[in-house]
């Protein structure tokens, strides 16, 4: 595989006795888009907001092994948590935009990290908006709350909110669930045209999301990957039987 | 009609019964001090001090020593009883100890109003040789309130969901910042609507302030938070059992607690209205 994004290494996670997540090996490629899919409870969310430390707020997850994003170790206690959370962006199932504008959504990562010349924040708000392809639908109503926002749109405005800073990779714990057809149709072209610039890992339940968008896919069962490969040989090809079962609906 | 079809109603016609019993004693209340207070009721009856030995004049100290105090309370309790609350939701973890702090902090808002006037004038008044003055009354007030404003603040920081937590975090805020930026704005209605109504209760106290700085009678307005004061809970009761002519005063003491009365209502009215502000400014999409 070229050019390697994130590497995990024997990693294992632990909510108290429970054993979650379970000797995963598997490496993201750079400027691809990965799905992983698997049924309910399978730890795919958990091994994504792992790639974030999310896990930092729940005081009886354990994390062992090894997590690399290029040579910035993610799981050493001494890594900058926030250094981490800015490299790394993600996007939750639910749409969550902050109760302030939008223009406000877009800025809030800029202003944590010092940028006050407010000239400079509106030039980046426009791009990110534009990039998310929300700008035309918003333009001239940046003052309005997020909150008026249709689901979708809330969505494409926090995919706008995460790019603001910048980040290297992108995490998407399934952000379509929530959303009709058509918004789910907008955020898989966003998508598409996003991976020029960044890293995404993506966990779905829908698998014609995870054929039309993922370039690459790992199938999750029981705290474990199952099976990595390019999305064709996942989908139609799949090597275990476990992986045929699942994509060929037989349980999930 | 069956036998409880016909026990149904009759059920929901007695609660509606306690109800509009219970607002009739509001009405009753409200009708009586208006009746007889209405006729000392005027302007100059809020911007004049007593005179002729509180036989005539307003009630002007009253009403700014009552101000006063309760803003001195305010200054005092909201920054305290608000960082206790985001000490107690976001950075304590759930043991005995944080535990026995919120029971114990509980508890503290059962305590009887004269206790906390007898812990003011030794804490205050003569440990710290305060004096009895707006200063130690107005810091026995913020003790008062204090519980109920961590325990409202701790409810308003609660139903902040989590998903605006784990947003900011995600974009790299530190913990601190998220509280600061995004979790205490969500909270904030929340928080004001409770401190309002704990004040507003503390404005009508007579207990606390009885020992630490209410005077029977001052002149003139208060020059300094370390002056004895006036206020309108005391003052109505100096004029409706103390003073030495009752009946003449009495049209004078329903006045005052019209005015007390109007104080109180007007501050929960503007507790009300920021909320349903700050409802219509979270007014989710769906």
């Amino acid at each position: 595989m070229e050019n390697i994004k994130i590497a995990i290494r024997d990693f294992n996670l632990h909510f108290g006795s429970k054993h979650v997540l379970k000797n995963i090996n598997i490496e993201f490629p750079a400027n691809k888009i990965v799905a992983l899919i698997g049924p309910s409870g399978c730890g795919k969310s958990t091994l994504l907001r792992s790639l974030n430390r999310m896990h930092d707020l729940s005081p009886d997850a354990r994390l062992e092994g090894d997590i690399l994003l290029e040579d910035l170790h993610l799981l050493h206690p001494r890594t900058d948590v926030v250094a981490i959370r800015r490299k790394v962006g993600m996007v939750f199932q639910r749409p969550n935009p902050f109760p302030k504008s939008i223009y406000e959504n877009v800025a809030y990562g800029l202003r944590l990290t010092g940028t006050h010349n407010e000239a400079d924040i509106r030039a980046r708000v426009e791009s990110c908006l534009q990039q998310s392809y929300i700008w035309e639908e918003t333009k001239d109503e940046l003052q309005k709350s997020a909150l008026q926002l249709s689901g979708g749109q809330q969505q494409r405005l926090c995919i706008a909110r995460a790019i603001a800073v910048e980040p290297e990779v992108i995490l998407l714990d399934e952000p379509c669930s929530a959303l009709d057809p058509i918004s789910t149709a907008k955020i898989e072209d966003l998508l598409l045209e996003l991976k020029n610039r960044y890293t995404i890992v993506i966990v779905t339940h829908n698998m014609q999301q995870a054929q039309r968008v993922a370039d690459f896919t790992a199938f999750m069962y029981l705290g474990e990957v199952i099976e990595y490969g390019p999305t064709d040989q996942i989908f139609n090809h799949p090597q275990q039987m476990l992986t045929r079962n699942y994509v060929e609906g037989h349980f999930g | 009609m069956t036998k409880q079809q016909f026990t149904k109603i009759v059920g929901i016609q007695l609660l509606l019964l306690c109800t509009l019993l219970t607002l009739s004693f509001l009405g009753i209340i409200l009708f009586d001090l208006f009746s007889k207070g209405y006729s000392a009721l005027s302007w100059d009856f809020l911007s004049t001090a007593p005179s002729k030995g509180m036989t005539q004049g307003g009630i002007l100290p009253a009403v700014a020593g009552t101000a006063l105090v309760t803003l001195v309370a305010t200054l005092f309790a909201l920054p305290f009883g608000v960082a206790c609350a985001i000490y107690l939701n976001e950075y304590a973890r759930d043991h005995w100890f944080t535990r026995l702090l919120r029971a114990s902090i509980r508890n503290l808002a059962g305590v009887p109003s004269i206790i906390y006037g007898l812990f003011g004038l030794a804490l205050f008044v003569e440990a710290l040789h305060i004096g009895a003055s707006i200063l130690a009354s107005g810091l026995t007030l913020a003790l008062l309130t204090l519980p109920y404003i961590i325990t409202t603040t701790e409810e308003a920081l609660h139903n902040v969901p989590n998903a605006y937590r784990e947003a900011a975090l995600a974009l790299g805020a530190t913990k601190w910042e998220s509280i600061k930026t995004v979790v205490l704005p969500g909270a904030m209605p929340g928080i004001l609507t409770g401190t309002i109504l704990a004040l507003s209760r503390a404005a009508g106290e007579t207990a606390p302030i009885l020992f630490t700085g209410v005077a029977f009678y001052t002149r003139y307005l208060p020059g300094s938070l370390l002056d004895e004061f006036m206020a309108l809970p005391y003052h109505l009761y100096i004029l409706s059992t103390q003073h030495q002519s009752l009946e003449q005063v009495r049209p004078l003491a329903y006045a005052t607690a019209v005015v007390l009365l109007g104080m109180v209502l007007l501050l929960n009215l503007s507790a009300i209205m920021l909320r349903i502000r700050y409802r219509n400014l979270w007014k989710t999409s769906k």
